[in-house]
């Protein structure tokens, strides 16, 4: 698994490319902790676009980093682009209590549409 | 009883094997031209399956995972087994969110998952001896057939 990670202001946008399993989970947590030690991070965000495979090893990883997020002053933590089995495991497991969710890409067809 | 299309493979409880299961999982049930969503809940269910041993049935030592497939009618079958140290309490790990490896930020939702994308999920687990999850999908063949 691949992971591209841009910080911009306060936001951490972490894309994930492959399939993220038990196997990859602890790479990518470390990874992303060690950005996050900037504590001037509030917004982190997973965009999983490219993920193509994920089972609840991801849900450990993704869950974990919320909740740090949480006990930052108003941090939080936003999925983009999740589909298909991706986005069925993620509504099963209860995660979006805790996450929010956008979709990057209508918001920027929308913006397209208007444009024309 | 051994069928002619049984396939089993052993391998061993590490942790890159989880891809590898999850491959054999997908060609196995590609013969029965499933859906993708379909696909997407047995390679979703066999990973959780072998990653549960992974962490769980061998602790502190590397054993052996084997996978069963077979089928019956459009019933399609996977068996997970391992000679590890066992399930103590079935009912409270098949629990959502309960998991003895917090500290691994495992979610304790594998046995949910399993649930969720399977038709049937049977754990049979005896301490120190192993454990076997049984999980069955029934693949719509008559899908298959409308579209032949």
């Amino acid at each position: 698994m691949e992971m591209r990670a841009v910080i911009s202001r306060n936001m951490l946008h972490i894309a994930l490319l492959g399939e993220l399993d038990h196997h990859c989970a602890s790479g990518i947590r470390d990874k992303i902790d060690t950005l996050l030690c900037d504590p001037s991070i509030k917004k982190l965000v997973f965009d999983l676009k490219d993920v193509t495979f994920m089972d609840s090893s991801g849900i450990g990883v993704i869950l974990a980093r919320a909740a740090a997020m949480k006990r930052r002053k108003g941090g939080r933590t936003v999925i983009v682009n999740a589909q298909g089995q991706i986005e069925r495991v993620l509504r099963l497991s209860g995660v979006y209590t805790l996450v929010e969710r956008e979709d990057e890409e209508s918001e920027a067809r929308g913006c397209s549409m208007r444009m024309m | 009883m051994q069928y002619a299309d049984d396939v089993t493979i052993t391998f061993a409880s590490l942790s890159k094997n989880e891809l590898l299961a999850r491959s054999f999982a997908a060609a196995y049930a590609a013969q029965f031209d499933p859906t993708v969503r379909e696909l997407e809940d047995i390679k979703t269910a066999i990973s959780e399956a072998v990653t549960n041993v992974v962490v769980h049935a061998y602790p502190d030592r590397i054993g052996q995972v084997e996978l069963h497939f077979s089928s019956q009618g459009d019933v399609l079958t996977m068996e997970v087994t391992d000679r590890g140290v066992g399930i103590s309490d079935i009912q409270a790990a098949r629990e959502p969110m309960f998991t003895t490896k917090p500290e691994q930020e495992r979610s304790g939702l594998g046995f949910t998952v399993m649930e969720a994308f399977m038709d049937e999920l049977c754990i049979s687990s005896v301490s120190n001896e192993g454990t076997t999850v049984t999980m069955r999908k029934r693949i719509d063949q008559k899908r298959s057939m409308d579209m032949a």
